[in-house]
């Protein structure tokens, strides 16, 4: 079914990230520049796994603090109380608000750690140049793609109850360094989504001829 | 070979030739479900419609208080904007920026070039700097996150709920009608269309 299929590196052609128009290569050229918008063209992102890599083991290294150190302070006339991302989260459930414990859940605890595996996944699998299903590969890099931003609930909801609650004769909430560690987890795995280069799935296919000389040393 | 007629696939590098498609029907990639590019007539009219509503319930949804609490008496209510300089006075810079770049920053960058490029085209008024200002959108887009903070608000004021009462600002109606606006807008850019009105006008 792959028979018939080329890609833009094998017959010489660059698409351009920015607007999409197709640019022919030149060959011997050293840099290669969209014909329509003068981008700076690569026939894959320069150094996508190592950067990838860099991203995502900060990423694992602060997703323990995130997860152990508490995101909120409260402290009221009657009592003081520190939350960690868990144990707001079992605050939720045995107040009644299931759907938000579920909401928080999946949003702060499962999009985050689900982020790092499918990642760390997709870059072995594309390091050891497997053949497993490249369109399921494709697809779940998407779903990383799509889910990255929904872990930044928890820094919002700390956000808002932090200016709503501020400086108040009743109670104060404020800023837990597990919230600094957690949105560093978020921009991080965000950041490593953005480097990996999906195209590389395909590249490992048995039917796929081995890409072009890369021409672009320059980073 | 024209190169106009072709596409490569962002995410498995195909090489496909462009059809043209029904109205408002999507073109996908043959081998890895893509979606190449959609068809829309008038599309960046619609676009700039979209824009033009986003400014708009972006500035309320600044202005305005997006919610306040009522504690045995005591009122307090804050802006977007009281929510990040707390988080900047309480000494948690990198949680403000992050806060302000994703729910201030960003969209402002959205809604202002969006409307910068589209505005004269509309006219009929070439402008220049089309490429920096579609490079910036598109680097932008995924930092734009009203959707989220739109639900971390309700979140947050279902927990405050159990402590005090709690009172819905206006910033947060238009919050709500930003977001789907923000999205269905988002899906009508077409760059491509962009470039089309550019070659037109030179
Ligand atoms: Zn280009
Ligand atoms: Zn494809
Ligand atoms: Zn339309």
């Amino acid at each position: 079914m792959n028979g018939g299929v080329m890609t833009a590196a094998q017959l010489g052609f660059y698409g351009c990230p920015i607007c999409h128009r197709v640019t022919e290569s030149i060959p011997g050229a050293t840099d290669a520049r969209c014909s329509r918008c003068g981008e700076r063209l690569h026939w894959r992102k320069p150094n996508s796994i190592s950067r990838t890599w860099a991203l995502l083991l900060t990423g694992y290294l602060l997703y323990i603090p995130a997860n152990i150190l508490p995101v909120m302070h409260t402290d009221s006339l009657f009592s003081a109380q520190s939350d960690t991302i868990m144990s707001g989260i079992v605050y939720l459930w045995a107040s009644g608000s299931w759907a938000l414990a579920g909401i928080v859940l999946i949003a702060s605890i499962f999009v985050p750690a689900a982020k790092l595996a499918i990642l760390t996944f997709l870059v072995l699998s594309v390091q050891r140049r497997s053949t497993w299903d490249p369109l399921d590969r494709t697809k779940m890099y998407r779903v990383v793609e799509f889910i990255g931003r929904w872990s930044m609930l928890d820094i919002f909801v700390v956000t808002i109850s932090v200016a709503l609650v501020q400086m108040h004769s009743f109670a104060t909430v404020s800023v837990g360094l597990g919230a600094v560690a957690f949105g560093a987890v978020v921009v991080l795995t965000m950041l490593a989504a953005k480097q990996f280069d999906p195209r590389l799935i395909w590249d490992s296919q048995a039917d796929a001829p081995s890409l072009r000389e890369s021409t672009d040393g320059h980073s | 070979m024209d190169v106009s007629e072709l596409i490569a696939c962002p995410d498995c590098d195909c090489l496909q030739r462009r059809v043209s498609l029904p109205l408002g029907g999507a073109a996908h990639c043959g081998r890895c479900d893509a979606v190449l590019y959609r068809s829309c007539r008038n599309g960046l009219q619609h676009t700039l419609a979209y824009a033009v509503a986003g400014l708009f319930l972006f500035l309320i949804a600044n202005i305005y208080p997006i919610a306040g609490i009522d504690m045995q008496g005591h009122r307090q209510a804050a802006s977007l904007y009281d929510a990040v300089s707390v988080l900047w006075q309480e000494g948690h810079a990198e949680v403000a920026v992050l806060v302000g770049l994703t729910t201030i920053v960003s969209p402002s960058i959205q809604i202002g070039l969006v409307l910068f490029l589209l505005v004269p085209l509309h006219f009929n008024y070439l402008i220049q700097g089309a490429v920096p200002v579609l490079r910036i959108l598109e680097a932008v887009r995924p930092w734009s996150m009203m959707e989220v903070f739109f639900l971390g608000v309700l979140v947050s004021l279902f927990k405050l709920e159990q402590l005090a009462q709690v009172e819905i600002g206006i910033a947060l109606w238009a919050f709500a009608a930003m977001v789907p606006i923000l999205i269905v807008g988002g899906m009508t850019f077409d760059p491509d269309e962009v470039w089309a009105k550019v070659r037109a006008l030179s």
